[in-house]
């Protein structure tokens, strides 16, 4: 049982994120980068599969820039088997199609059987790259799973899928990728031994020769979308806080504002 | 044709989306610079009798296939028979709204045509360079960005709900009808449905709700949630909470806003006992009225409310239903 994770690095949700001076970039220097939530899911997910089959291995697999080995260690000191970095200046600046055909690649010479990705990437917030990804692969995908289930012959999949107003348990034969939703477990932290573990499992990166791919079909160069402008939304102001005395007074101005001034009642 | 602007008509239970409406209204403006139509795909069984009504907001022509095997929705059928009827029609743009199921719908298709796709878009535009321009949030709203595309075709984009205005539609209209054949067999569809878990109802999905009353961790308990229903019954709203009250199990976590939940951009948003951290913020900012109900001053919350009630929920709300009440009568 071979159990691929994509994992991403991304900063920190309590990043504060401004544009920087080209105008179509993001100022990173202050960045704390960490693993995408979503992946850490699917980390997880990975771990307590292979735990409850009793046998398998698990793989991450992420494209990023040097820090991102950072984010590939703590998938490993959280128990992943190997990781394996995607990592060349021509990968940069990659779109959900560059990007998913730059890990299409990867996995070509690879084995899984289930690939876990997360349901987005907290960064562009695209949601894409591995539906993108089972796509080229030509395999099945599900996505915003909340339930994982092994079949006992390990070809198939159960899994519970959000979908409007509840959800569907959907039965997946394998290979597949499954895209991770909040709910599907907590992920477990890495303990003190398994950081120091994780040093000696493999990591291996590979740049774009190793990977066999040309310059044009990767990165900003492969890419389908470009951002031309990165800007800040604009700022909320504050608004009124509702003044009175009593309760009844307060909401009676209240309902008043909502009805005469916002017209949103 | 070469200049069209197509979008994909979602159905849900027998009724299209109302983002199909917004997506049209903003693709036949599109269409006219162009200088191309405006055309819908209609996907589904039995589901012709809805054709009009694309047509009522401006579709010149309704490709419809219908098929058994098509009337539930599965990522391997819809994928295919949208991508084969768009590489037939090649429209220059391809619009699908960004909801759950086109979520799912949106990066499969624009994969298999080989084209790129801004997701979760909150403006669509012609730009200077005579391709299509989206506007999308990314860094969950932190940053808001402009895409190009390539030269690829069809340049897609999935559109966030309740973020485009519709206009009112002619109802004099009547669709032209193209029948497409859908040729799904069942080989086609890899996954299978087993069980459909039915929790939310009939209720309006907190991304598309016009109006969300919120609770968080100062609710205290999942029997007070009662309270914030009795709340959303009056104003036809859907309830909502912050991760704190999901984690906490007093409500499902298909009900969380924010960087982690849900993104929504209801007409109003009515936040109880909510603190107003970065996350839950960011699922919520861009609510047209936020009105934040929390006993203390110093929550950041007040930053983004429109209008702040400082006081013990337990009091406000209540009272609140009730003078909501006497209005509607
Ligand atoms: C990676 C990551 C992702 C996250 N994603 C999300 C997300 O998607 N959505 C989300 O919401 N959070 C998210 N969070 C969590 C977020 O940081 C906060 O912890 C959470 O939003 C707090 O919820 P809360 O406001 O309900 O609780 P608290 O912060 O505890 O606030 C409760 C508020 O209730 C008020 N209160 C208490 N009693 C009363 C009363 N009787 N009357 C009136 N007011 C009262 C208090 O004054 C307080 O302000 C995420 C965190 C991380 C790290
Ligand atoms: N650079 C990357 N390296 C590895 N996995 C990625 C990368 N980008 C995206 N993914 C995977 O795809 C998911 C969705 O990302 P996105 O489409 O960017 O929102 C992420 O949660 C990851 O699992």
């Amino acid at each position: 049982m071979n159990i691929v994770v994509c994992m991403k690095q991304v900063p920190d949700t309590e990043s504060v994120i401004k544009p920087s001076g080209d105008g179509v970039g993001i100022k990173t220097d202050d960045l704390k980068f960490v693993m995408n939530v979503y992946d850490e899911f699917g980390v997880e997910e990975a771990l307590a599969t292979k735990e409850k089959a009793g046998e398998g291995k698990v793989t991450i697999l992420s494209m990023g820039p040097d820090r991102a080995v950072e984010a590939v260690r703590m998938g490993l000191a959280m128990g992943a088997d190997n990781a394996v970095l995607l990592n060349d200046a021509a990968l940069e600046g990659a779109d959900a199609f560059a990007t998913a055909t730059a890990l299409a690649k990867a996995l070509e010479s690879m084995d899984y059987d289930v690939i876990f990705c997360g349901k987005q990437a907290v960064d562009g917030d695209l949601g894409q790259v591995g539906i993108a990804l089972a796509e080229i692969l030509n395999i099945p995908h599900v996505s915003l799973i909340t339930k994982f289930e092994l079949s006992d012959d390990k070809k198939k999949a159960k899994v519970n899928r959000q979908i409007e107003g509840g959800e569907e348990v959907i039965e997946c034969p394998l290979p597949a990728v499954f895209t991770c939703q909040k709910g599907l477990n907590e992920p477990r932290y890495a303990s003190l031994p398994g950081i120091m573990k994780a040093k000696k499992k493999p990591l291996e990166t590979k740049d774009l020769a190793a990977l066999g791919l040309d310059a044009s079909a990767v990165g900003e160069a492969g890419s389908k979308t470009k951002i031309t402008k990165a800007a800040s939304p604009p700022e909320r102001v504050a608004g009124k806080i509702i003044d009175g005395e009593e309760t009844l007074e307060i909401v009676v101005k209240l309902v008043t504002l909502l009805r005469e001034e916002a017209k949103a009642v | 044709m070469a200049n069209d602007v197509c979008v994909f008509a979602e159905v849900k239970e027998g009724a299209i989306k109302k983002v199909v409406f917004e997506m049209l209204c903003a693709g036949k403006e599109l269409a006219d610079k162009l200088g191309g139509e405006l055309t819908a795909v209609l996907i589904g069984s039995n589901v012709e009798d809805l054709a009009d009504q694309l047509a009522w907001y401006g579709a010149s022509k309704v490709f419809l296939a219908e098929n058994e095997l098509l009337e539930e929705y599965s990522s391997d059928a819809y994928t295919k028979v949208l991508a084969d009827i768009v590489r037939e029609q090649q429209p220059s743009i391809l619009l699908i709204g960004s909801t759950i199921l086109g979520k799912d719908l949106a990066p499969g298709v624009a994969s298999r045509l080989q084209t790129g796709l801004a997701s979760d878009c909150i403006n669509i535009a012609m730009g200077d360079d005579g391709k299509l321009t989206a506007t999308r949030p990314m860094y969950a709203g932190k940053i808001i960005a402009d895409l190009a595309f390539s030269d690829d075709k069809p340049w897609t984009a999935s559109v966030r709900p309740n973020v485009l205005p519709v206009s009112p539609p002619d109802e004099s209209k009547k669709a032209e009808v193209v029948k497409v054949d859908a040729a799904i067999s069942s080989e086609d569809i890899r996954t299978s449905v087993v069980e459909k878990i039915v929790t939310g109802g009939e209720k309006v999905d907190l991304t598309e709700a016009e109006i969300i009353v919120s609770g968080g961790r100062g609710m205290k308990g999942p029997e007070n949630f009662k309270m914030l229903e009795e709340l959303a019954e009056v104003l036809g709203a859907t309830v909502g909470a912050s991760r704190a009250a999901v984690d906490a199990g007093w409500i499902a976590q298909s009900d969380q806003v924010g960087q982690t939940g849900k993104v929504v951009n209801p007409n109003l948003y009515i936040a109880c006992g909510i603190s107003g951290a970065i996350q839950h913020l960011a699922g919520m900012s861009t609510s047209k009225c936020i009105v934040a109900i929390n006993k203390d001053s110093e929550a950041p919350i007040f930053q983004k409310a429109d209008y702040g009630v400082v006081d013990d929920l337990f009091k406000v709300v209540p009272i609140f239903t009730e003078e909501l009440k006497k209005i509607k009568e």
